[in-house]
């Protein structure tokens, strides 16, 4: 860290005055003259806090995306079917069982059945073809759709957070101090979301740990660098792909489960969290868990900034930002070059 | 034919064919048979079986030129064919009037095809920053980033609604919406397009190109500019897009972001890849059984008891089953079996290979 500083000392002192100025946006209560430009303070804090929540989940999809691509080389464009698979899911049983937190358990275990199933019987048997796995994806995709259309119908689904996630809760954030009391006003943002950034974190580190402290996780890096290396040295690779895509499409189908909690499930959301993911890896670079956090970080925060101030031109942000990244490190923010 | 003024006069005839004797006769038989289809189609036949056909054609074939030639599987041709529409639609005439410029046809249709063809040559410079199936992931950002745009702007593309009462031009007294008329201006745009890609095919572009698609590297060594092949590929193919997404524009009088939706943008992926990517006549023969397919999947769908809905699942299998077992699509097949059935009419002779 030191030795960064010391390289790039101008660098360093422009990141740490804008590391400044936004703790001073997020922290102080906003002066007049700031509110009269910008709007009020919460509109901003909200539109932050939401990029980071939307962003939370944005990693819960993208995670598995990058690791099924990272290792398998397989561009795996059912993704967001297999999300939006797993709300559907995690609706029929939350309203079944009456219990949120039983819909998580079955439905990794069924989407990530069913991505052990589609690695085991149609992608294992085309490895190297590369552009045909792809096709087949997008095949799956398409049947997936329309059997989800058929199922479930065309209208949209929200799942229901129980009873003690629901409401606000008060965060340690200044939202405005009442001018002529002095009281301060403390930022008062939804639980359910608070909660999921606070999962996805754990799930994140969890991942990290286990990839970087196991020896599962080692065999999965040395599969991701060098895969027929792996192979030759007598590791039963097919059962860390399988264990890898399972894992996968599990997370996917739980984080459609969440993306149902705090948004809403309809035909469209699979191409949607899809193409997020995509930009997700794209700017984060393939194959690396912290680039997709990285990534889904900055394109959650960039698409409810954009949302909030300039409405008509939100997506034109997350496209720029895709393409600065594509043209100046075409492997992605962390991505190694290959 | 200059080269044929300096040959021998000994040359054997039967190698100096003409141009026109060198076609085979089932390629006369189908030109035949297209220019007098609509002596016995009726208008329904005419205007939205064929008509569609040969527009998902040659979008398709533009997907076809970048996949079979440059080795870049693209899905952003239906947003190039959009953005032609589109532009056709904001410069010229439409129903909105509040952001048509009303422009005349002729510097409409040509700003529409330049526009389009600066918005592929962009993208496409994007897009040959990587390679292989990252291609797919970017050109599938794109296309998507641009379907959302075209929904949340309102003030150039009219958001949610987009445009309609999009006409063409009242050319030489010709009303082209017509059934008869929009036919044969989309079959001499469908068979230009195709002239163009089995011409470009076999000039030294086209052959640079594929010897990039096969080594890169190599035509690197050779001296060729790797990228600015490619990107000059995806320019050219914007060409076929953006004639096919005019032609869509004036087959529904209408263009907005469900147009060019990802569920579009892989249509032609579909159709390009049922067809068959080696060749350019394999998106005209995908467009034609995915039209036939839509078209006639109620009363199929109906006949075995099914809702008329379940079209895309019949075309999501039918792709899967494509790619399965034969990812050269029906030409493909098509071809196996014609080898398949001349050996089996050598093994009977005893011949030599035919």
């Amino acid at each position: 860290m030191d030795d960064i500083i010391k390289r790039n000392p101008l660098r360093s002192l422009i990141i740490a005055i804008l590391i400044a100025v936004f703790l001073w946006l997020v922290f102080a209560p906003w002066p007049p003259e700031l509110v009269a430009k910008w709007g009020r303070k919460q509109i901003f804090l909200n539109a932050l806090l939401g990029g980071i929540t939307l962003g939370a989940l944005y990693f819960l999809v993208a995670a598995g995306f990058t690791l099924i691509f990272g290792l398998m080389r397989v561009v795996n464009l059912a993704h967001g079917s297999l999300f939006l698979l797993g709300g559907y899911l995690g609706y029929e049983i939350a309203s079944l069982t009456g219990s949120w937190f039983i819909a998580f358990p079955v439905v990794f275990l069924v989407v990530g059945l069913l991505g052990l199933l589609m690695q085991r019987f149609i992608f294992s048997k085309m490895e190297g073809e590369e552009l045909r796995q792809t096709l087949v994806s997008i095949g799956i995709s398409i049947v997936l759709a329309d059997l989800m259309l058929w199922l479930w119908g065309g209208q949209s689904y929200s799942i229901l957070a129980p009873g003690f996630l629901t409401g606000p809760m008060e965060l340690p954030i200044i939202n405005s101090i009442n001018a002529s009391t002095g009281a301060t006003n403390w930022l008062r943002y939804p639980a359910v979301r608070v909660w999921i950034l606070i999962a996805a974190i754990v799930i994140g580190v969890a991942m990290w740990l286990v990839l970087n402290r196991t020896a599962l996780g080692m065999l999965i890096r040395a599969g991701v660098d060098d895969r027929e290396m792996l192979a030759a040295s007598g590791v039963r690779i097919q059962l860390v792909f399988l264990a890898v895509f399972g894992f996968g499409a599990g997370l996917a189908g739980m984080a459609g489960i969440i993306g149902g909690t705090f948004q809403s499930l309809s035909p469209g959301e699979d191409t949607r969290f899809l193409l997020a993911s995509l930009v997700v890896v794209i700017v984060g670079g393939m194959g690396s868990i912290v680039g997709a956090a990285l990534g889904s970080l900055i394109i959650g925060v960039t698409e409810q900034m954009g949302f909030v101030y300039a409405p008509t031109y939100s997506v034109v942000f997350t496209f720029l930002i895709m393409a600065a990244v594509l043209a100046f490190r075409p492997q992605g923010l962390l991505g190694a070059r290959r | 034919m200059a080269m044929t003024d300096q040959a021998p006069r000994f040359v054997n005839r039967a190698d100096q064919k003409l141009w026109f004797e060198r076609i085979p006769a089932p390629w006369w038989a189908l030109a035949v048979v297209l220019l007098f289809l609509p002596v016995v189609a009726n208008n329904f036949w005419l205007f939205q079986v064929m008509g569609w056909t040969f527009i998902l054609g040659m979008i398709g074939l533009s997907l076809m030129f970048l996949a079979g030639y440059g080795g870049m599987v693209s899905l952003l041709q239906m947003s190039i064919a959009g953005m032609a529409g589109y532009m056709v639609a904001i410069l010229g005439n439409s129903g909105t009037v509040t952001v048509s410029l009303g422009l005349a046809w002729w510097i409409v249709l040509p700003a529409a095809f330049l526009i389009a063809a600066l918005f592929a040559t962009i993208s496409g410079a994007l897009a040959v920053r990587t390679e292989g199936i990252y291609t797919i992931m970017i050109t599938l950002a794109i296309a998507a980033a641009f379907f959302y745009f075209t929904r949340q702007n309102y003030t150039i593309f009219n958001g949610y609604s987009g445009f309609n009462l999009v006409l063409p031009p009242q050319l030489f007294g010709v009303n082209w919406r017509d059934p008869v008329p929009f036919y044969y201006l989309s079959l001499a745009l469908a068979a230009l397009s195709y002239g163009a890609v089995v011409y470009v095919s076999r000039s030294p572009f086209g052959l640079a190109l594929q010897g990039v698609r096969d080594n890169p590297r190599r035509m690197a060594a050779l001296g060729f500019n790797v990228t600015a092949h490619r990107v000059a590929a995806y320019a050219l193919a914007s060409v076929f897009a953006s004639a096919g997404g005019i032609l869509l524009v004036w087959q529904n009088a209408q263009i907005a972001p469900g147009t060019i939706g990802m569920s579009a943008a892989i249509d032609v992926l579909v159709v390009a890849v049922v067809g068959g990517m080696r060749r350019p006549l394999g998106p005209f023969i995908g467009a034609f059984i995915y039209v036939i397919l839509q078209v006639f999947s109620p009363d199929i769908l109906g006949f075995f008891g099914f809702s008329a809905d379940r079209f895309k699942l019949i075309i999501g299998l039918g792709f899967l089953a494509i790619v399965l077992f034969s990812p050269d699509g029906v030409l493909g097949l098509w071809d196996r079996w014609r080898a398949r059935r001349r050996q089996q009419q050598d093994q009977k002779t005893g011949g030599g290979v035919a």
